[in-house]
């Protein structure tokens, strides 16, 4: 087992992570503005950016599946129970007296068990939940009439809960870029695709000979 | 030669005499013009059009008329009368009588098929001068009719219709009121021009502004007063104002709209259709209704930005109204919003007096108090009142009993809710009325206020013998004690459209203050649950992301506390 750098992000993950971000940034933004909690936008911009990025952010999620299922790299966030206790009493304790991260990076196996099933959550449960909410909510004309009653406020209510339940994995996620050696350090991987991570022989020899430039 | 030479000198003259016949005409204009100055300066509140020339008549752009009336025979004898004229008309227009006897202009009378409710002028209480019934001699001057005094009106006489004051072309026709009232009113309508009958008999044609707006603008008992999208201003319009009528741009008439099917005219407040679904309806235009989407369709926004798909998601629950009209009573004439009839009656050594303390928004004066009504409030560029209407109004009638204790009474109400499909937001002129009610009985009251009699209030100012005559008249119980009970009535706004610039934004009402703060039944995205489960899920969502943020900064701190100790 050697200590390589390679590119663990590949330019589709990275572009996928950070126009996602741009848009659930907006989306935050202008959702809290149409659900009243800040008026820093007219009603009429809230809702035509919402509402566009909305729809972006759901084309771009149907190519992220695609790339997931083609590419195989859904294997990143199958959930395991492997180490998973570990890391969470690393988080949980080890983390306050200096300890080093029990989880090594693997070639096919890039997070570790508690971000894997964080991440499966987040895609399998909140993003599903929001966007079904959302497409709700977009095309409430269709279903909602005089009868409906209080419905459109459920969908509301529903929908922006679960947009708090976004906003606090986003904080909880950048605070997680704080606790490597370096901020920097820890987001680089998410620009320039590289990072450390422990290779077997066989692995090794393959990216070296087939995927050159994946390797340094 | 000679015979062209004559032919020549023949036109000279011609020429001469249609010249000093112009030249007379021009000064005769003038000198009515000047009357009716005069007339103004004894009253500017009073200023029924209908009772004055009007300076400019609008031009209709749309007329295809294939008659110049100027050349029937028929129309070249000397008038002496209205019905004169009329019988003239009939003679060609053989129908025109009996199909416009049928119509409300004519009837004053409505009765409401859903609700069984006998309406229309002849019936009604409103909240203004509260009754023209029994006061025909004052009000039928806006009846479309000749001679409406009291009960032995004849409505069976098609030659006592009154075919010009909606068709008359040159402005210069007027009605005064049937009768002279008492002395103090009858001076306002006095020293006029007699109608040239002839010359307004040959310049007919459809009906424009002033026509319709002789009344329709004047209702209440003054330019404005009653509806508040309906005044003067109406008659020359710039684009802001009214987007159709604009006189610059399509300059509408009333009947582009209110379409006509046999002196039957669609658009009515007695029924109003709410919600049009049908939109432009098939190939050519639909004759029964008024509505916007009978032109603009029932998804009248253009499908070019995501905010105008969403538009057009609104007008299932939404009037057209609601959005593109953003205030009334913004062409400068000021509409009444407050009428106490406590106040009335004082006078200034045993006269009647005016305070005239609003000018609005053109310059003129308008009455805050009459001694024959009372303390008066205006508003112009007025917000409307907003509500749930399913195009049903229920009045209180004449017959209808009310608890006074129990908060003001609604004389008319308009129904509706969320849960109904069939109901829409409406914008409203609220108005707001303290009036006579019989305190015995419980009932609002017909009173006696025109006429040269003693019991006339607009002479004798007592509201007693007034309310005693009223009911007298038409055979109803009076308990004879009077008090005055706090009205309100509704008028649905639907004139005055702005451009589409001016339309109302978003925020309007999409926000916690908004127009539709007070409306119930319905979440409006915008405002945040103020209530219930919704409420509590906000907070508790805030609570958690606050939460979130304090948990990552205390664990932030730890470490960064320890490190410290550590090295």
């Amino acid at each position: 087992m050697t200590l390589r750098r390679i590119m663990l992000f590949t330019r589709f993950e990275r572009f996928w992570h950070w126009t996602q971000m741009v848009l659930i940034m907006i989306l935050l933004f202008t959702g809290f503005s149409i659900h009243g909690f800040h008026d820093l936008l007219s009603f009429k911009t809230a809702v035509s950016w919402h509402t566009g990025s909305a729809l972006i952010l759901l084309l771009l999620w149907v190519f992220a599946i695609f790339w997931h299922i083609t590419t195989g790299t859904w294997r990143h966030y199958v959930p395991t129970t492997n180490g998973l206790l570990k890391v969470a009493k690393f988080y949980a304790f080890g983390i306050f007296k200096g300890e080093r991260h029990p989880y090594r990076k693997a070639y096919w196996r890039k997070h570790n068990p508690l971000q894997a099933i964080s991440y499966l959550a987040l895609k399998l449960f909140l993003f599903p939940a929001i966007w079904i909410s959302g497409i709700l909510y977009l095309l409430y004309s269709f279903w909602g009439g005089a009868e409906s009653g209080d419905s459109l406020m459920w969908v509301a209510v529903i929908h922006t809960v679960f947009a708090f339940a976004i906003a606090a994995f986003v904080i909880i996620h950048i605070y997680l870029l704080t606790t490597g050696n370096s901020f920097k350090e820890h987001v680089m991987p998410m620009i320039n695709g590289f990072d450390e991570v422990e290779l077997s022989e066989a692995e090794e020899a393959y990216l070296e000979k087939d995927e050159p430039g994946h390797i340094q | 030669m000679f015979i062209i030479g004559n032919r020549v000198s023949f036109r000279l003259a011609l020429n001469l005499i249609s010249g000093l016949l112009l030249l007379s005409l021009a000064l005769g204009a003038q000198a009515t013009d000047e009357l009716s100055q005069a007339a103004h300066k004894i009253d500017a509140d009073m200023n029924f059009r209908l009772d004055k020339l009007v300076e400019k008549p609008t031009l209709r752009s749309d007329s295809n008329s294939t008659a110049d009336h100027t050349k029937f025979e028929e129309l070249k004898d000397p008038f002496m009368s209205g019905p004169e004229v009329t019988k003239a008309c009939l003679k060609c227009h053989t129908e025109a009588g009996q199909q416009f006897m049928k119509n409300i202009h004519w009837t004053w009378s409505y009765e409401n098929k859903k609700t069984g409710q006998l309406l229309g002028k002849k019936h009604l209480v409103n909240t203004f001068c509260t009754n023209s019934r029994g006061n025909e001699g004052m009000c039928a001057q806006c009846h479309a009719g000749y001679g409406w005094k009291d009960e032995s009106f004849d409505f069976n006489n098609e030659n006592n219709v009154d075919c010009v004051v909606c068709h008359d072309r040159t402005g210069t026709y007027y009605k005064t009121p049937p009768t002279k009232g008492n002395k103090s009113c009858s001076v306002m309508f006095e020293g006029k021009q007699p109608i040239q009958w002839s010359k307004v008999a040959q310049n007919v044609g459809l009906p424009a502004r002033e026509n319709c707006g002789g009344c329709h603008f004047y209702g209440g008992g003054g330019d404005g007063v009653k509806h508040g999208d309906l005044d003067s201003s109406l008659i020359h319009p710039n684009k802001e104002l009214d987007v159709h009528m604009d006189e610059a741009g399509p300059n509408m008439a009333c009947t582009n709209c209110h379409v006509t099917k046999k002196h039957v005219w669609a658009g009515s407040r007695y029924d109003v259709i709410a919600k049009d679904t049908e939109g432009t309806g098939k190939p050519g235009q639909r004759r029964d209704v008024a509505t916007c989407e009978s032109c603009h369709s029932a998804s009248p926004h253009p499908v070019n930005s995501l905010a105008s798909i969403k538009l057009n998601d609104h007008v299932d629950r939404v009037a057209c109204q609601t959005c593109h009209i953003p205030t009334i009573a913004r062409g400068g004439v000021a509409t009444k919003t407050d009428w106490d009839w406590r106040t009335a009656g004082k006078t200034k050594d045993g006269e009647g007096y005016k305070e005239k303390n609003y000018t609005q928004g053109n310059g003129e004066h308008r009455a805050t108090y009459k001694s024959i009504k009372g303390n008066f409030k205006y508003g112009e560029n007025l917000v409307p009142h907003y509500g749930w209407f399913d195009g049903q109004m229920i009045y209180t009638t004449i017959d209808t009993k009310f608890d006074p204790a129990s908060g003001p009474v609604d004389v008319n109400r308009y129904t509706g809710s969320a849960d109904d499909e069939n109901s829409r937001i409406w914008p409203f002129k609220q108005m707001h009325t303290f009036q006579p009610y019989d305190k015995g009985y419980n009932t609002l009251v017909y009173m006696h206020l025109w006429g040269e009699d003693q019991d006339a209030y607009w002479g004798n100012y007592d509201f007693g013998k007034a309310i005693k005559a009223g009911m007298e008249k038409n055979n109803l119980p009076y308990s004879g004690e009077y008090g005055f009970v706090e009205t309100y009535s509704y008028w649905p706004i639907t004139h005055m459209v702005a451009p589409k610039e001016d339309a109302l934004s978003c925020d309007e009402c999409h926000s916690k203050e908004g127009r539709l703060k007070d409306l119930e039944g319905f979440y409006l995205p915008g405002t945040s649950p103020d209530h219930g489960i919704g409420r509590w899920l906000d907070i508790i969502g805030l609570l958690a992301l606050a939460g979130t943020l304090l948990g990552v900064l205390g664990h932030g701190l730890i470490r960064f506390v320890l490190n410290r100790a550590r090295k």
